[in-house]
């Protein structure tokens, strides 16, 4: 039997893992926006989860909204990477501090 | 004959454990291609988990909308952009302690404040859109359509800006191409252009009488 929990624990695994995915790759910016890929998976597992066992239609209509906004700031993010690349030719983190923020 | 409940954790347990092995497999694979694959791969196996649950609709976007054209995206990105592996993987295993202890220490803190064990109580019960007598597509649609109209109406203008927004930060304009600047013709002046000349009337010249004609 497929209790609440399953898909909590799934949830919260699929974010620490991309959490660690945050840390570990420091040198390129496109594995750091796939791992904000990963997390926002994990946010939507637990929408669909909640929605499903509470009976409420609202947490499916946020994950469609969350899907749009990725959606949008993935094409915003990959736009905003290959024109790094064009500019200054590295995708590593370390190396884009021309703000100097 | 097998417990259709058993089949179901059978099944979850299965796709769950391709998700995360995925997930994995991105944050820890040399190459970017084969990283980019695997989240496919990833989002691939939690539409089946979604299915699962009874939310079909959802599954099928996540494949259309993820699958199909944001990994597509990310592929041809990773593809044209030329990157060197030798520095890009200079940090990893500097990094790879500290990523795995905050990472452990995160889950474990999640699952002691969530509550598994009062969670696991919980059985999936009904699905709430058979309840309504309707379809999860429509049981979705009827909320979108009339709860949510105007967070739906601000999420395509939100698309519509990222569209804009893609296109006028990747444009480059080079200066050996010839093209036509749109706001130059529409600004242009016709007396800039052409030039009316006013000239006297005058009628050909008359014959004249030392003319031979024609034989």
């Amino acid at each position: 039997m497929i209790t609440l929990s399953h898909f909590i624990v799934l949830g919260a695994v699929l974010f620490c893992i991309a959490v660690a995915g945050l840390f570990i790759n420091r040198k390129n910016v496109i594995v750091l926006l796939m791992a904000i890929e990963l997390m926002l998976l994990a946010v939507n597992m637990n929408f669909v989860a909640f929605s499903r066992f509470l009976g409420d239609v609202s947490g499916q209509v946020f994950v469609f909204f969350i899907l749009t906004v990725a959606a949008a700031e993935s094409a915003i993010g990959l736009a905003i990477l290959v024109l790094l690349f064009r500019n200054r030719s590295t995708v590593n983190v370390a190396e884009i501090d021309s703000m100097k923020g | 004959m097998i417990d259709t409940n058993l089949l179901q954790l059978i099944c979850f347990y299965g796709f769950a454990a391709v998700t995360v092995g995925a997930a994995l497999a991105v944050i820890s694979l040399k190459n970017s291609v084969h990283a980019v694959l695997s989240l496919v791969l990833a989002f691939f196996s939690t539409a089946c988990i979604w299915l699962l649950a009874e939310a079909e609709f959802l599954a099928i976007a996540l494949i259309v909308v993820y699958v199909g054209a944001v990994m597509v995206l990310f592929l041809f990105v990773v593809m044209m952009l030329d990157i060197k592996m030798e520095q890009v993987r200079e940090g990893f295993i500097r990094y790879l302690p500290v990523g795995i202890i905050v990472a452990l220490v995160m889950l474990a803190e999640m699952l002691a404040l969530i509550g598994v064990r009062a969670m696991h109580a919980h059985v999936m019960g009904a699905n709430p859109a058979t309840v309504a007598g309707l379809s999860n597509t429509a049981w979705l649609g009827e909320a979108l359509y009339s709860q949510y109209l105007l967070p739906f109406e601000v999420a395509a203008l939100i698309l519509t800006v990222g569209v804009v927004v893609a296109v006028a930060l990747t444009l480059r304009h080079r200066g050996d191409k010839k093209h036509e600047s749109a706001s130059e013709q529409v600004r242009v002046n016709p007396r800039d252009r052409i030039r009316v000349v006013k000239m006297a009337p005058s009628r050909p010249d008359e014959p004249t009488s030392s003319e031979e004609p024609l034989q």
